[in-house]
């Protein structure tokens, strides 16, 4: 086999076929995709969550992950924000011509592992190939499927009055950790991408029992932008307390040297929750086990108000308005 | 030291803000030039914080936003002429001129490019030997000598195809010319830190001594600013007018002689527009003559056509300190970030945006 992707790999021919079974399926096979037929046949019963995302992050490579591992996170992520366990996922990759297959084996193999941690078989999938320029190096699409334990309710529309607000950790690493490494800003940091699949965390999370009402993962726009849409679906008044919300030394550098507010810095590892206030210290208890949640703390609590908006107490004990992410801070970040 | 925790220091901000209470009895007005430090105002609440006798007011200290639309669509026709690659640094592109912007311009087929440093500029003209790039120089006194040092690489280098459209400009003219106008009473001024550390705090020496006006050189943590307002109310207590420095990290009297020379080597003084505040005397920078061949305005022959502002913006008003972002009819309904009317609504230190992102359309 050539060491670049070729055009030809793409064509569902010979090629297509000797990529997909040496390289692609060398990694990730299991029962389902084994069959190798035209869709996945599963078994499914009660409720289901679904949810689709596309990446195209910009570099593929960055400290603390790469694109494979985003693309499983993010989707599963997104499946655990509703409470659900992930089974299943499908992988789609669009490639630009002369990739190097070595690349595309190093994703694979972070694709597999981080599929593994996050307890999801990859059932599905697509290669397509494109010319050089009409794709940046690599962009993969995932689906996924994912059990809702009964019990559970878990929805942006479920926050209640007296809720409290709990983060699971430090805030902005992905988003200072890309801008790192991108062209032209590129500064010299120790920060690594806190991307991370957090199905377990939020498994340990629902065993407690606790009344969660709410789970989001601020990723894109940041936590300002997350608590935002919450306060927005549940009708809700958000206040945070900028002294409780974690910030690590390197991120707040960084952001001072970019003009950047943390609070609007991507996550790719974190998640908020909003409990019932008696089930709080429990709910951290658990958090606190996993090494996702080890961070993981009371930032605020939930008020009820005619005008759905978030505050935040400052460390000067003013308060002061959080916006949604206005603009945009620097593109393809996930 | 981490130079960033150690000044959002609760417990000191709190007796800080008690110390002010305490000493400030006179009623006062204080205007911070710098965008940056209505940023750090609004970010942290210190309006709120503040006692009732105590007033802060944003002034002209955006580079973006002073910028003239005259300028800005200079701009827009030089990059729309065939074979120049335009760079600039980022919020200028949705910056919008009389008619369109370079975003717009781009959209279109320009070719327009963001740039972090000028010396990525200088790379793009030697990696385009074919391609004229310019590089658009905007800042105060900060900025200036990154420019200054790539025009006098570009030199050593031998580059022909590399030229700078320069709108920089001097930040005591303007202030002088604010002053001069009658249009504020100023009881204390919230000199700009990053500025001051290239210019020293002698800069703002003569509105000390001319004006009566007591003059603080602050840095942009909460507790400098607090630290700032403090020593000016001292001041205004006591009835002394002199300029000290609550930033002493970064700022000495003489600045930073090397960069203030390097400066003075590629650039002269002349007359620049001002957004909202004309024309001002020796406010701008352009080209020695010895560097002409750097020099955009000299390279091409750019026609902007008639100039025009937007109808009801009233960001002159607003840099000017006359007005606030809340006295414009067109805040927060026509204009906000997504569709910018005016530059204040567009710089991330313009006060307009500053006053939406912050909640201050809400005060």
């Amino acid at each position: 086999m050539s060491d670049t992707i070729l055009l030809a790999h793409g064509s569902g021919g010979k090629m297509a076929h000797r990529l997909i079974e040496e390289v692609i399926l060398s990694d990730l096979s299991n029962r389902v995709l084994a069959r190798m037929d035209d869709s996945a046949v599963l078994d499914l019963s009660g409720r289901t969550a679904f949810t689709t995302d596309s990446y195209v992050v910009s570099p593929i490579f960055f400290p603390g992950g790469d694109i494979g591992k985003l693309a499983v996170c993010g989707t599963t992520n997104d499946l655990a924000m509703s409470g659900a366990d992930p089974l299943y996922l499908s992988l789609s990759f669009i490639i630009e011509e002369g990739f190097p297959i070595s690349d595309l084996k190093r994703i694979l193999s972070s694709i597999r592992n981080t599929a593994r941690e996050a307890g999801v078989q990859i059932v599905t999938g697509d290669t397509k190939v494109v010319n050089r320029g009409n794709v940046d190096k690599l962009y993969i699409n995932t689906a996924g499927i994912g059990k809702i334990p009964s019990g559970a309710n878990i929805s942006g529309a479920n926050i209640a009055p007296g809720d409290k607000v709990i983060l699971s950790g430090s805030i902005g690493d992905h988003g200072i950790a890309i801008m790192s490494k991108r062209e032209g800003l590129h500064f010299s940091t120790e920060l690594e991408s806190d991307c991370a699949p957090l199905s377990g965390l939020v498994a340990d999370m629902i065993a407690t029992g606790a009344r969660i009402h709410a789970l989001r993962d601020p990723t894109r726009g940041g936590l300002a932008t997350t608590l935002n849409e919450l306060s927005d679906q549940s009708g809700v008044k958000i206040m945070i307390e900028e002294e409780k919300i974690p910030v690590r030394d390197e991120v707040l550098g960084a952001c001072e040297m970019l003009g950047f507010d943390p609070l609007y810095v991507a996550n790719e590892g974190k998640l908020v929750a909003f409990v019932a206030p008696e089930d709080a210290e429990s709910v951290i208890a658990a958090m606190r086990k996993n090494k996702y949640g080890a961070q993981a703390t009371i930032i605020g609590q939930v008020e009820q108000t005619e005008n759905p908006c978030v505050v935040m107490k400052t460390v000067l004990g003013a308060s002061r308005l959080i916006d949604m992410l206005v603009g945009d801070l620097l593109p393809r970040i996930c | 030291m981490k130079y960033a925790s150690e000044f959002r220091d609760n417990r000191l901000a709190r007796g800080l803000i008690a110390k002010i209470e305490r000493s400030s009895r006179t009623p006062v007005k204080f205007m911070e030039f710098c965008g940056s430090h209505t940023v750090a105002i609004f970010r942290y609440g210190i309006r709120q914080v503040l006692p009732e006798t105590v007033t802060t007011l944003s002034g002209p200290g955006c580079p973006i936003c002073v910028t003239a639309n005259v300028d800005l669509d200079k701009a827009i026709a030089l990059a729309r002429i065939p074979n120049v690659i335009m760079t600039s640094f980022g919020d200028v592109l949705r910056v919008p001129g009389s008619y369109t912007s370079l975003q717009a311009v781009r959209a279109e087929g320009a070719d327009v490019r963001v740039i972090y440093s000028a010396m990525d500029a200088l790379k793009i003209a030697a990696d385009n030997p074919a391609k004229q790039v310019v590089l658009l120089g905007i800042g105060f006194e900060t900025t200036t000598p990154t420019i200054a040092a790539a025009i006098l690489q570009a030199k050593q280098e031998s580059l022909t195809n590399f030229s700078v459209l320069s709108w920089h400009k001097l930040s005591p003219p303007a202030m002088k010319a604010l002053l001069d106008s009658g249009d504020v009473a100023l009881d204390g001024l919230i000199c700009p830190g990053h500025v001051s550390i290239i210019t020293g705090s002698q800069a703002w020496e003569f509105i000390a001594r001319d004006y009566g006006i007591p003059c603080v050189v602050a840095g942009f943590e909460p507790l400098d600013i607090l630290q700032c307002v403090d020593m000016l109310v001292t001041q205004v207590e006591k009835k002394e007018a002199r300029v000290e420095i609550a930033y002493s990290r970064g700022v000495q009297r003489e600045g930073n002689t090397v960069a203030q020379k390097l400066v003075d080597m590629v650039f002269e003084p002349c007359p620049a527009q001002w957004r909202g505040m004309g024309t001002i005397p020796a406010s701008g920078l352009k080209l020695r003559p010895e560097y002409s061949m750097f020099d955009a305005e000299e390279i091409f022959d750019i026609d902007p056509g008639p100039t025009r502002e937007p109808a009801g913006c009233i960001c002159g008003e607003v840099l000017r300190g006359v007005s606030t972002p809340l006295d414009c009819p067109l805040f927060g309904k026509v204009c906000h970030p997504e569709n910018p009317v005016g530059a204040c609504m567009v710089s991330s230190e313009g006060s307009c945006f500053t006053y939406y992102l912050y909640g201050g359309k809400n005060e």
